[in-house]
């Protein structure tokens, strides 16, 4: 199996994809995909006092940026962010309307992200993604509690991904929307330790370092603590639930 | 087997007992109380009952440490004796449903991790309901069901509830509607066992005594090539409702004070479990009112113990052998919450948060632009039953245009061949027509969560309506700066009658 490699168009955010499966959409061009094998792993900090709210682990294609293209294990997420309130459900994420697109179809997973947080209320005067455009400009997305709240959908972590967002950082999540976003691989939900969504602003400029768990706000000279990722851990090491199950002998190998 | 009637028993071992019996319906006290959010300190119980000299067996063999139900269920589909919350554990899966929505992208991720040849586990144990956009002419929603029958007959799925004739729903003997009404109607809900669906309300079958929860398209890709699936097992929340339920309240004014006491996160992660005299009272309909709306909560799913009333809905419905479990003595409980039923006012939800609770009566004044009967939540037979009730009493006539969305099929025919009590025989059907409400339209999830934009009763404008569904985010029924208020049919009937939010006693008493 050979990793496709690819650059971003964005230069400051890339992504290391650890999994043998390869994106669900091979037409998505910012990732940088490396195999299981690779000896590259960015969660250090798994083993945790897990936070009692973090749950059902599940997870493929957990993925993540290296700060270079090599296995460094210094691994972090770069860019502008999107700020939210609470309870974001997944009607503003992705309106019921816009199920119809199927995201596991190349072309409709690209069109999802074009409508990612377009269900957000007027009050938002911002758009997340400007009109006509597949893409977000914003690469991370702070939120408050309960982020994901509501439906099953998939669609939901997909729709950011699939816009360009890396990572989500939020207060605490919805369980749905915390494990799908850990099994599709498409945003790393990450929680901070308070509620960074009332100091960062729409347009600052962040990194997030996922070894030390830890977030920077270059516009605001801020500095915050994120939560280790708990018990999703051994699945997301392992490269996500499918091959967590191969791994462990739950699932026969794709191929000898 | 299925014989045992037995009420839970009370339990020695809980880390917090909370008594809302008061508090619960005071206005003042009601909305004082601090809301759980995500702050709430989520300490895991890792602490060991105390040995009890006197064990007593349970279905999953001699105990040593109290389980409860969730945790009995759980181990007993894990092949384990012994789970404590926290644990990992791959688990056996007895039923899998998905729908038009989640269904295509789920088929779509088994393919691709097992092979375009696979066989899926077990082709007796996934049930496929095409519910949410079913009659509309949006191409891709209509492609979608393609995609779900091209899929059942390639791999002989057994129980797939098919539309073909979207002009006439009655044309097509198969189709059902709603799938967590379908679930129960068609037998695939059974009291012990473990059913996944890729739907968040699938926590609705959690009335029958068994763990249901809902998952997404990866999951449930899994699923479908293993029958199996890696999950957490929930701690337990126990909310014990006592007290004769008044006759102007149904289960859904329970689930409201539920999810306005603890927020819409207090239950992240957590199973909720419905136990007392009032929940042993219920109808099954109305247990799975309650057990719909605990993903409102947060809740990982929710539980009632089986009774004689769950054995006797199932009588018709299935022959498939089950065997129920009942929470231990010493099982372990995060929490406890009593609420004296007796003393609760009927409840909405405003805008924009199911856990906006209010008195029915504070809303008076809220003028709406219309009302809505359906869903999962507040189609079901017995939904539009306590709708004509209001009707029939008030013996006037809708001020706002009132929709009427039958969640299935059986549920249509019921609306138009069931009689209400004390009408002198008249139908639902006949109740609704002379009161002025809209024809019920064909069985589907309908307006419930917005949908294309030609669904019928879709929240197109920005108005105020009252209605029977779970979830009133911005943009939920349509329009982003759309308002809902979530109520029980009681209470969105009576505020048909009015115009405004309306406490159904002013008809009822």
């Amino acid at each position: 199996m050979a990793a496709s490699l690819s650059c971003s168009p964005n230069p400051t955010l890339t992504r290391v994809t650890v999994s043998p499966r390869s994106s669900l959409s091979p037409t998505v061009p910012h990732f940088l995909k490396f195999l299981a094998t690779t000896p590259f792993h960015p969660f250090r900090p798994l083993t945790a006092r897990s936070q009692s709210s973090s749950f059902s682990f599940a997870a493929p294609r957990a993925s993540a940026a290296a700060d270079d293209k090599s296995s460094s294990t210094s691994t972090s997420f770069h860019g502008i962010c999107y700020v939210v309130g609470d309870n974001i459900d997944t009607d503003q994420i992705i309106p019921a309307e816009y199920l119809t697109l199927v995201p596991s179809k190349p072309d409709e997973y690209e069109k999802l992200g074009s409508y990612a947080l377009i269900g957000l209320p007027d009050s938002y005067t911002t758009r997340f993604v400007e009109p006509n455009e597949t893409k977000t400009k914003y690469s991370i997305v702070i939120g408050g509690y309960n982020f994901g709240c509501g439906s099953s959908r998939e669609h939901a972590p997909v729709a950011l991904g699939a816009a360009g967002v890396a990572a989500v950082v939020a207060e605490s999540y919805a369980r749905i929307f915390f494990r799908n976003s850990v099994a599709t691989g498409e945003v790393y939900p990450l929680e901070s330790e308070g509620r960074i969504c009332e100091e960062c602003k729409t347009g600052d400029t962040l990194t997030i370092e996922l070894a030390e768990s830890r977030l920077i706000n270059h516009t605001t000279g801020k500095e915050y603590r994120l939560k280790p990722i708990g018990d999703a851990g051994p699945v997301i090491e392992a490269g996500g639930i499918f091959d967590y199950a191969r791994k462990t002998g739950m699932i026969p190998s794709i191929s000898a | 087997m299925a014989t045992s009637t037995i009420a839970p028993t009370p339990i020695s071992v809980i880390l917090n007992k909370k008594d809302l019996g008061i508090s619960a319906f005071s206005t003042r006290s009601g909305f004082s109380i601090p809301k759980c959010r995500g702050t709430i300190s989520k300490k895991i119980c890792s602490v060991m009952t105390p040995q009890q000299s006197e064990r007593k067996p349970s279905t999953t063999g001699s105990v040593k440490t109290g389980m409860t139900m969730t945790e009995k269920i759980l181990a007993r589909a894990s092949e384990k004796t012994q789970l404590i919350p926290g644990e990992n554990v791959w688990v056996n899966i007895d039923v899998l449903m998905t729908h038009d929505v989640c269904g295509p992208g789920s088929i779509g991720i088994f393919k691709k991790e097992f092979g375009e040849n696979a066989k899926v586990w077990d082709r007796e144990k996934i049930v496929i309901i095409p519910d949410h956009y079913i009659f509309t002419s949006d191409e891709r929603a209509n492609r979608n069901v393609d995609i779900l029958r091209d899929f059942c007959m390639e791999q002989n799925i057994k129980y797939f509830y098919d539309i073909k004739d979207l002009s006439n729903f009655k044309a097509n003997p198969d189709y059902k509607g709603v799938c967590h009404i379908a679930l129960a109607q068609e037998g695939h809900c059974r009291p012990g066992e473990v059913l996944l669906g890729t739907d968040s309300h699938t926590c609705t079958a959690g009335a029958f005594g068994q763990f249901a929860t809902g998952i997404g398209n990866t999951d449930a890709g899994f699923v479908l090539g293993t029958g199996k699936l890696l999950l957490k097992v929930p701690q337990t929340l126990r909310f014990v409702m006592d007290g004769k339920m008044p006759d102007y309240l149904l289960a859904k004014d329970l689930i409201l004070q539920i999810i306005g006491e603890i927020s819409v996160s207090g239950a992240t992660y957590k199973s909720m479990e419905f136990v007392g005299s009032t929940v042993e009272s219920l109808t099954m309909e109305e247990r799975m009112t309650l057990c719909n709306m605990v993903v409102e909560a947060g809740g990982k799913n929710g539980v009632v113990p089986a009774d004689s009333t769950t054995y006797k809905y199932l009588e018709d419905k299935t022959s498939v052998a089950y065997e129920p479990v009942y929470s231990d003595e010493q099982a372990r409980f995060l929490s406890e919450y009593r609420f004296d039923v007796s003393k609760l006012e009927p409840l909405v939800a405003k805008p924009h948060s199911p856990d906006n609770r209010a008195l029915a009566r504070e809303c008076k004044d809220v003028k709406i632009d219309r009302v809505y009967i359906g869903s999962c939540t507040g189609g079901k037979t017995e939904d539009f039953m306590a709708a004509a009730k209001v009707f029939l009493a008030s013996g006037k006539k809708v001020k706002v245009p009132t929709f009427l969305v039958p969640a299935t099929q059986k549920v249509w025919m019921d609306l138009y061949g069931l009689q209400v009590p004390g009408s002198g025989g008249k139908t639902c059907s006949q109740i609704f027509e002379e009161a002025g409400c809209d024809t019920p339209a064909s069985p589907s999830c309908g307006a419930c969560l917005g949908g294309p934009k030609d669904t019928y009763a879709r929240m197109n404008e920005p108005m105020v309506c009252v209605s029977t569904t779970n979830r009133n985010f911005p943009g939920r029924m349509g329009h982003r700066e759309g308002q809902i208020y979530l109520a029980s049919p009681y209470t969105a009937a009576a505020s048909a009658l009015t115009g405004y939010v309306t406490d159904p006693r002013e008809f009822l008493q």
